[in-house]
């Protein structure tokens, strides 16, 4: 009996062992598929565990969390949801996160490692870092008045500082509170197809990731492709381009809405914005030229991250002459976001040295030791520093004495470029009406903000629209709160 | 080693008793016990409890009185068994109170430690009261009844979660096939220790097979045939199995026949095999075992079992801490069938082994005292008694864990369930009756001859 009750002993053991086994299969080797089933609600439950890191705008917390008391404890609260909802974006418990809240989130929601003091001694006794801050580049007063500015309509406004790529305002209306979406429930999913379902597209953020064609705005890379390629030796010499013009290969003639443009030269084209001259030096530069010059700007970039993703501003790479011509008066597939249109402001403005945009100035622990610090970081040179000199002076001519003079300020050196953009079969949509530009204190060495505004607004009447007209003095309040830093 | 001489008797062999270290592991027991339960409350209020003194109190009274009757009773018994019930017993309790504060509507821990209480009482009662485990032998047919009414019984009381195990009167409830269990080791272990050389070495010899006669085989086919009974009637798997794997660990301990206990495991398992692919409810745990994550594909969300396991990776190697786990969000059952998992996920795989080690041990000296035995009722009892805990451990550990497929059973102590504690806590009381007689020395005793030498199967 005594051996068989040594084998059943045995049995026994082999039962333990079996346990022991399998528990260690679940509980270290297949551990880590476990924790990341999508049907895990651990995760979850972890991250909306603390109170979520704050997103700044100079200094001062946009952003909050409170309590829930529920199964997800804190929820995202934002104190001017509306304003800057397209800097932030939102963190729902629900949809998950965009924008800063997706891109910084191992940084708001404390799980970045670089949080941590002692990486190794948190990951053995799981404690979690509170989350940490992300301070951005945006200026509170700018903000406020792009948002202002473009009163509801349709419109996207983008700000940067020339000389370092900060992003210093980054507005789209309409908008909508982020708040709506931070918890669970019905209240949030009804939020969130109000959203999505509104006409307006609230969610839309127009300034990063919708494209419009660029229309007139456009020209200033036209001009500059034409003076870097030694299209135009002399801007203020004649040209001769007869108007209309017979777009090349076609029947097809281009008119002009401004008088004056016949062999008009680069600076007056500029000026008057005359489709006519500038179809025909993006022809005269030809597609490779014009190709490269758009792409040195940041056109066909589809990795441009600040740091969400940015759409891809396009400039078609294979075109009959025809629509090279359309194209280089920023219309036929020729789109941009507003974002690019500032870089271009910013390319002029800074000598054709485009810096790298960026939203996100520093991100740093809860209690305030930087973690990261972003820096100025040279994206392309757009142009030959000669060029830009050229060309900022003929911007400067715009507002000084052309279309873009609702954008003059007092005491300050003001360039812009309008721009009034049809769309749709035969014209039939919305016009867009654009209005880039960068302005610098007088007393100052370099301009301080290059802004690109653009306004869609179906209530207008269609005349009314020009980017002069109401695009132009947004750009103006934006650049002024700028220059009165 | 002695270096000394002289012409006296050689004093008596003094064999240790081992109540000081009985004693000392029980302090142990208790004080790891009232720290888990200090432990829950810091993590999970940022303050101790306000009654972990009561609570302490209360624990190390009850094993204060075991230890007592222990050590009045059954001065010999192995030191092990009671404190490792105490432990066990005190981990549960503090297990079920951490879930308790998820559940503020549901409190557990307070009918638990009732339970535990009586559970203490009946192993008081049977430590000081019976004084010969042999005498059981006599109610052999008695038990065999009393523990197929048990099982009976609850098939007229109607199905609660899908199995008709429970009784429910009032607010009172209990799982009368948890006594049935000791009631049906004891039959086993009395019919086998009577019956065990006819059982084999007559019969009839068919091919390489040696059966044993239709007289003595006759309860064993009227045992499977009730394993399946209660598998159909009841709809608990978890039960069968484990009479099964008791009658056959017993009936190869008595016979140490392995052929035609192979043929009765291959009976056994074409009955599984088809209540398991015919009886919807014993068909869908299967189901859910071979694939736990089949209802999250369906977009249902994820099976306990899933849940189960996640709660477990979720531990890993060192536990979140007691309190600072997420096993809740099993759901049902997460303070009785599931209860492992949440020790598997604040103590982590650390804690998990620690736990299987205390049954394993427990289990083991279960057999030592079968082992150190001469009666082969009291042997075939103790081994039978240790394999009720093992088989137990085994069936429900293996089905949360998805080793096995998932079978409602309680874990031994550690589970909510009043009916189990209490059979849990006469168990171990069987056991160090049992253990006392093995360990007694007894220097003048000479063998009887009730007791033949043990015949080695030349095999």
């Amino acid at each position: 009996m005594i051996r068989y009750i040594r084998r059943a002993a045995a049995f026994c053991l082999l039962l333990l062992m079996a346990l022991l086994l399998n528990a260690a299969r679940i509980q270290v080797f297949q551990a880590d598929e476990l924790d990341d089933n999508p049907a895990n609600r651990r995760r979850t439950i972890d991250r909306y565990d603390q109170p979520r890191g704050n997103i700044l705008v100079g200094g001062k917390s946009v952003t909050g969390s409170k309590n829930t008391d529920e199964q997800l404890t804190y929820e995202r609260t934002y104190t001017d949801g509306s304003l800057y909802a397209p800097v932030t974006g939102y963190a729902s418990q629900t949809y998950g996160t965009t924008l800063i809240e997706n891109a910084e989130d191992d940084i708001l929601s404390g799980t970045d490692p670089l949080l941590a003091p002692l990486p190794l001694w948190d990951e053995i006794t799981r404690s979690r870092q509170p989350g940490g801050n992300v301070a951005t580049t945006v200026k509170d007063s700018m903000q406020r008045a792009a948002y202002a500015g473009l009163g509801g309509r349709r419109g996207a406004v983008a700000a940067l500082e020339p000389s370092t790529g900060k992003i210093l305002a980054l507005v789209s209306t309409p908008s909508y509170d982020p708040e709506r979406l931070s918890g669970t429930g019905s209240s949030v999913t009804d939020a969130w197809l109000q959203f999505n379902r509104a006409r307006s597209q609230p969610m839309l953020n127009r300034a990063i990731r919708q494209t419009y064609p660029p229309g007139s705005t456009f020209k200033i890379v036209t001009a500059a492709a034409a003076l870097d390629a030694d299209v135009v030796e002399d801007p203020d010499a004649e040209t001769d381009t007869p108007s209309p013009y017979v777009l090349p290969g076609t029947s097809t003639t281009l008119p002009n809405e401004a008088r004056g443009c016949e062999y008009a030269s680069l600076a007056e084209a500029i000026r008057v914005s005359c489709n006519t001259v500038m179809a025909h030096l993006g022809v005269e530069v030809g597609l490779d030229g014009m190709v490269k010059a758009a792409r040195k700007f940041g056109f066909n970039d589809s990795g441009l991250r600040i740091p969400s993703g940015v759409a891809r501003s396009n400039f078609d790479t294979d075109m009959s002459n025809d629509q090279l011509a359309l194209s280089s008066i920023g219309q036929f597939n020729t789109t941009a976001t507003p974002l690019q249109m500032a870089m271009v402001a910013s390319a002029v403005a800074n000598g054709g040295d485009l810096k790298y945009p960026y939203l996100v100035d520093r991100t740093t622990t809860r209690s305030g030791t930087t973690v990261h610090q972003n820096g100025p970081r040279p994206y392309h040179q757009a142009m030959s520093p000669r060029t830009a000199t050229q060309l900022r002076q003929m911007m400067i001519d715009v507002v000084e004495q052309g279309t873009g003079s609702n954008a003059a300020i007092g005491g300050a050196t003001v360039g812009g470029k309008t721009g009034t953009a049809q769309h749709g079969i035969d014209n039939s949509g919305t016009p867009y009406a654009w209005f880039i530009s960068w302005a610098q204190a007088s007393n100052a060495s370099r301009p301080a903000v290059a802004v690109a505004v653009v306004v869609e607004d179906a209530a207008a009447k269609r005349a009314d629209i020009s980017g002069g007209g109401s695009a132009a003095p947004i750009a103006r309040a934006v650049m002024e709160a700028a220059l009165r830093g | 080693m002695t270096a000394t001489r002289t012409d006296a008797p050689p004093p008596q062999l003094r064999l240790p008793k081992r109540r000081g270290v009985e004693l000392a592991l029980l302090v142990g027991a208790v004080l790891i016990s009232v720290y888990g339960y200090a432990a829950v409350g810091l993590a999970h209020d940022h303050a101790i409890p306000p009654d972990v003194a009561g609570y302490g109190a209360g624990l190390g009274l009850l094993a204060l009185l075991a230890h007592l009757a222990v050590r009045f009773r059954a001065p010999h018994a192995d030191p092990l068994l009671l404190p490792i019930a105490v432990l066990l017993n005190g981990l549960g309790l503090v297990l079920i109170y951490r879930l308790d504060l998820e559940t503020p509507k549901d409190q557990a821990a307070p009918t638990q430690l009732i339970w535990s209480t009586l559970g203490v009482a009946l192993f008081i009662v049977v430590v000081v009261f019976l004084r010969d485990h042999r005498m059981l032998q006599r109610y052999a047919y008695l038990s065999v009844a009393a523990s197929l009414v048990l099982m009976i019984v609850p098939i007229f009381f109607p199905a609660v979660n899908g199995a008709k195990i429970w009784i429910r009167i009032g607010g009172f409830s209990f799982q009368p096939g948890e006594f049935a269990k000791i009631l049906l080791a004891v039959f086993f272990a009395a019919y086998l220790s009577a019956n065990r050389n006819a059982l084999a070495y007559t019969g009839r010899r068919i091919w390489k097979l040696q059966l044993p006669t239709g007289r003595v085989l006759g309860p064993i086919v009227a045992i499977w045939l009730l394993s399946v009974g209660v598998l159909v009637l009841e709809r608990d798997l978890g039960t069968s199995l484990l009479f099964f794997g008791l009658f056959v660990i017993m009936l190869y301990v008595a016979t140490g026949r392995t052929g035609w206990i192979a043929v009765g495991l291959l009976l056994a398992a074409v009955g599984a095999f088809a209540v398991g692919s015919f009886e919807p409810h014993v068909h869908s745990r299967v189901q859910d075992w071979l694939d736990p994550f089949a209802s999250i594909d369906a977009g249902e969300g994820p099976s306990q079992l899933a849940q189960s396991l996640f709660a477990f990776a979720a531990g890993g190697m060192l536990g979140t801490g007691l309190g600072l786990g997420h096993s809740i969000l099993i759901g049902f059952a997460a303070k009785s069938d599931f209860i492992l998992a949440t020790a598997g996920e604040e103590l982590g795989l650390s804690g998990l082994t620690a736990v299987f080690l205390l049954y394993a041990l427990l289990v083991a000296r279960g057999y030592r005292a079968g082992l150190a035995l001469r009666d082969p009722f009291g042997r075939l009892l103790s081994i039978g008694l240790a394999s009720i805990l093992a088989l137990q451990v085994f069936v429900i550990a293996g089905g949360v864990m998805g080793l096995i497929p998932l079978t409602g059973m309680a874990m031994p102590f550690l589970a909510q369930g009043g009916s189990s504690v209490v059979t849990n806590w006469i168990i171990v009381a069987l056991l160090i009756r049992i253990s006392d007689l093995a360990r007694t020395p007894h220097p003048d005793q000479v063998e009887t001859g009730d007791i033949a030498p043990i015949v080695e199967d030349p095999s």
